[in-house]
């Protein structure tokens, strides 16, 4: 749970072994940290879709996943998400070449793509619930909504990341030399972006 | 190059003006204080150690308890109910509360000196680690005054301890602590896997790190890979028992299957991640009291890695008794019957090594020794596990109790209190006393063998574990007599050991010096205590056992001979060290002072170290907050307030820790350690300066010219 903001407190440059000039690896402690981190979180991703997939089509009462999911609907918010970690490139790319002025454009563009994905998410939940589905309902509303629930908690702290991120900028206190923490933080986006296109495969497309 | 210069803190300095956040930066804090925001690792070492004993202290009682309710048929000291609790924290405590912190301990303190390191990758997220061990040990046991502990087992099989047949808040004290312990773990991992991969002494390959240190990296890993699949496991049921979902209810199709697996995967590597340290401790003892190299050093780490991935193609032997049919059960019989393979060479690695060796019998090899031996049975008992038809018999019986408790307590205790005894000069500066030590070691030995052996016939005559009591037909009481009274002597091994403590610390003390035990690996080049900075200078590693072979050659003959005395040595672990920052008139400095300076936090030498700071002890207090507001949150119409409150807590302590330097410099922008930002350091002499060999700011000399540039920004 700590770690996305972790990110945004990158160990100061001061720190004697902080930067990327003697490590063993050739990465930063910070870089390879996250990266471990992620590694971890593949585990806690697939626990949950696993259970997700044990309880596929073993709903003992209605509604389940035909009944309510509204692809056309998901398809645009995943699309939205997708495209956030396109803006992400860009803010990594701006902050390299030591325009901040773009920075902030794409690092505020990524979090709103993000905001809106939960957006989008929010709505669905609420949908869903207004047709009859909850977590108590049955084993699909149980899987599905902790599955995309840990997801959505995911991109909002993701989001929340780049905000402060955002801030900092504004502030001057993210010269062109922690260019990294901006590349750690897009690991992390990245990360939960290409975790929902696997969920959104197998949990919506892929038919029971 | 003025903040460089400085000795970074001095009672005069005050925080920087404008730094954001809630607290004030620690400076130069004392007694208790300089404990809670201390981010030196040896310290966070010595906090784990110490938690974890006295964690250690509350299971023993726990399981005192519990033997004296099983001394006699039909034991009337607790209830069902009271035992269900002491037997479910005796396993919950001795795992997550004992074991696994203080085989931390030993990482924390240990990793950066074997690998020649000032300290870990992550200071500040060490202290976050420690401190939210503690909060969330405290969390679990708070459930005592609370309603009740929990009583579901260490293993908390759902749907058991779902809302339906475990109303009452105990599990939940179980489900939330161990989220905490777990994320404390996650995060002790991560941080551990980086300071081993990046921040290695120049020369220390890691085919030539000691192998505790292997150990440790491959159960970081574990741990890494392992927590998350528990974490799941338990939000899972969390979700059940708070929230109304279905994960684990049989009457909605759930499958109680779901969480013996996630358990269970994770579970096993759990069992690699208590046992290998241990390993890696003994793999450090036995050379240096046998005076021979480790046999086949790159095998025994082979198999530790290998017992790391195999550890996750086990898990279902815990499950043979609930029906996945023949082909599952098979090949989880055979890859468990596998495992047993590094594990068995390992152990013939470690008799090899003392195989002919001039042993000097201290505690701290005997311990090792007892391990071997311990260890061994624990583990043959283990392989009549992987044989199904045999393990079905014994499903849920004493055998299963005896055989853990022999890998746990014969294998993992033994090397770690062998790593005590090891270690302990390193440590306080001090020798334990090794006649109180053989007592300690031979009431230890025999304790445990009295205590654990009956159990196996207690188990293959068919007394059930979990259950409060069971009736004298049943023919097992003199062997349950005779292993109450192993438990008590275990009590009073555990009592001289503390005796000892006492006696070697107060009573007479014995000063250890650098390396008393004549050993090969690099944290005995350095003296005793630690001093604050570790390493004057960083050390140039150019073989596996370094330090040994700076002391020692081979004759013509074969014969291991002289060739340096220790001093000589520990020169030569700092000649030619090109990197090696600390200049040559600063040297002799750090030598001269080196004795009166152990317990600041200024270390005095310009050898820039991590500040201590709030933020990691405060943030690890938040996630209690947290737990406390979402237990109490779905008592009365899921009013979950106290627990947004903890999340704002978090939320602020991360962001002040964010913003607050890990160390902290003179003035508030640094110079820019990047080539690419001259623009940022104060003159274009700094900026070469900085270019080049200020790389390491770590240990830059504080001896010449620190007031000149102090406005420089």
């Amino acid at each position: 749970m700590a770690t996305p903001a972790s990110v945004v407190g990158q160990e100061h440059p001061t720190d004697p072994h902080a930067h990327g000039h003697v490590t063993n690896t050739g990465l930063s402690n910070e870089k390879l940290a996250m990266w471990a981190f992620l590694g971890s979180e593949c585990l806690l991703f697939g626990a949950l879709i696993s259970a997700f997939f044990l309880y596929r089509g073993k709903s003992q009462s209605g509604p389940t996943a035909e009944d309510v999911y509204d692809i056309p609907f998901t398809s645009v918010s995943s699309f939205v998400l997708l495209m956030s970690s396109l803006t992400m490139v860009l803010a990594l790319s701006a902050i390299q070449r030591g325009d901040h002025r773009r920075l902030r454009v794409w690092l505020m563009a990524t979090a709103l793509l993000g905001a809106s994905f939960i957006a989008g998410q929010v709505y669905e939940f609420t949908t869903f619930i207004r047709e009859g589905l909850t977590i108590k309902t049955n084993l699909f509303g149980s899987s599905f909504f902790v599955l995309t629930g840990f997801h959505g908690v995911h991109v909002t702290l993701g989001v929340v990341m780049l905000l402060s991120l955002w801030n900092l900028s504004l502030r001057g206190r993210l010269g062109q030399e922690k260019a990294e923490v901006i590349e750690i933080a897009g690991l992390y986006w990245h990360f939960v972006d290409v975790v929902w296109i696997l969920i959104f495969t197998v949990i919506y497309l892929i038919p029971e | 190059m003025t903040t460089v210069l400085e000795p970074i803190i001095t009672p005069e300095q005050s925080p920087v003006a404008d730094e954001p956040g809630l607290l004030r930066r620690p400076v130069n804090p004392k007694g208790v204080w300089s404990w809670m925001t201390s981010v030196d690792h040896k310290r966070v070492g010595v906090l784990y150690g110490v938690t974890a004993f006295v964690f250690f202290l509350i299971g023993g009682m726990e399981a005192l308890l519990i033997r004296l309710q099983l001394a006699k048929p039909n034991g009337t000291i607790l209830s069902a109910e009271a035992y269900n609790q002491l037997f479910t924290m005796h396993g919950t405590t001795m795992v997550f509360l004992v074991i696994m912190p203080m085989s931390a301990a030993f990482f924390n303190y240990l990793v950066p000196l074997q690998i020649g390191a000032r300290d870990v990758a992550f200071p500040r997220l060490n202290a976050f680690s420690y401190w939210l061990f503690l909060f969330g040990g405290i969390f679990i046991y708070s459930s005592f005054f609370l309603g009740g502990a929990p009583n579901g087992g260490w293993f908390g099989y759902a749907p058991n301890t779902s809302i339906t047949f475990s109303p009452g808040h105990n599990i939940d004290f179980w489900v939330f602590g161990l989220q905490l312990l777990g994320i404390a773990s996650t995060v002790g991992a991560i941080n551990l896997i980086v300071t081993m991969l990046n921040m290695r002494a120049p020369g220390m390959t890691l085919m030539r790190m000691p192998l505790f240190t292997w150990m440790t990296l491959v159960s970081s890993f574990l741990i890494l890979f392992a927590m998350p699949v528990i974490t799941v496991a338990l939000f899972l049921l969390m979700f059940d028992r708070n929230f109304g979902s279905h994960f684990f209810d049989p009457v909605f199709g759930g499958d109680p299957l779901l969480w013996q697996h996630l358990f269970w995967l994770f579970g096993h590597p759990e069992v690699y991640i208590l046992i290998l340290p241990a390993m890696g401790m003994v793999s450090e003892i036995l050379p240096v009291f046998a005076r021979k190299p480790l046999f086949g050093y790159p095998v025994i780490v082979f198999s530790g890695i290998a017992i790391g991935f195999m550890g996750w193609g086990v898990w279902v032997h815990h499950m043979f008794s609930t029906g996945l049919g023949p082909v599952a059960t098979s090949a989880f019989s055979i890859s468990t019957m596998f495992i047993a393979v590094p594990t068995g060479v390992k152990i013939f690695n470690w008799i090899a090594t003392i195989w002919r060796g001039s042993i000097k019998f201290t505690t701290a090899m005997l311990f090792a020794m007892g391990f071997i031996a311990m260890f061994t049975i624990g583990g043959l008992s283990g392989v009549t596990h992987s044989i199904s038809p045999h393990d079905r018999q014994q499903t849920d019986t004493y055998y299963v109790v005896a055989h853990f408790h022999y890998v746990l307590f014969g294998g993992a205790l033994f090397g770690i209190m062998g790593g005590i005894y090891y270690w302990w000069p390193k440590f306080f500066g001090n020798l334990l006393n090794e006649r109180l030590g053989k007592w300690n070691f031979w009431t230890w030995l025999v304790g445990f063998n009295l205590t654990f052996a009956p159990m196996h016939i207690i188990g293959l005559q068919g007394m059930p574990r979990r259950v409060y009591t069971y009736d004298e037909s049943l023919g097992v009481a003199a062997l349950n007599m005779a292993s109450t009274v192993g438990s008590f002597v275990i009590a009073g091994s555990v009592l001289i050991f503390m005796y000892n403590v006492w006696y070697s610390q107060k009573k007479r003390r014995v000063v250890a010096g650098n390396d008393p035990w004549d050993g090969r690996t690099l944290e005995w080049t350095i003296p005793s205590p630690t001093p604050h900075y570790n390493f004057a200078e960083i050390p140039t590693v150019t073989s596996v056992d370094d330090f040994w072979h700076k002391k020692y050659e081979e004759d013509d003959k074969g014969r291991m001979v002289r060739r340096a005395s220790t001093e000589m040595a520990v020169a030569e672990t700092r000649t030619g060290v090109d990197e090696a920052p600390v200049d040559d008139a600063h040297v002799s400095e750090v030598h001269a002072e080196e004795d009166h300076d152990r317990d600041g936090h200024d270390d005095g030498h310009g050898i820039h170290l991590p500040s201590p700071s709030y933020f990691p002890i405060l943030a690890a207090l938040s996630l209690p907050v947290m737990s406390y507001g979402m237990l109490y949150g779905s008592d009365g119409g899921q009013n979950y307030l106290i627990a947004v409150l903890g999340g704002i807590i978090l939320f602020a302590a991360l962001y002040g820790w964010g913003m607050e330097p890990s160390a902290e410099p003179e003035e508030p922008e640094p110079p820019a350690r990047d080539e690419r930002a001259p623009a940022l350091v104060g003159g274009p002499s700094d900026a070469a300066a900085l270019g080049s060999g200020g790389d390491d700011r770590a240990a830059t000399s504080d001896a010449t010219d620190a007031p000149s540039g102090q406005g420089s920004s």
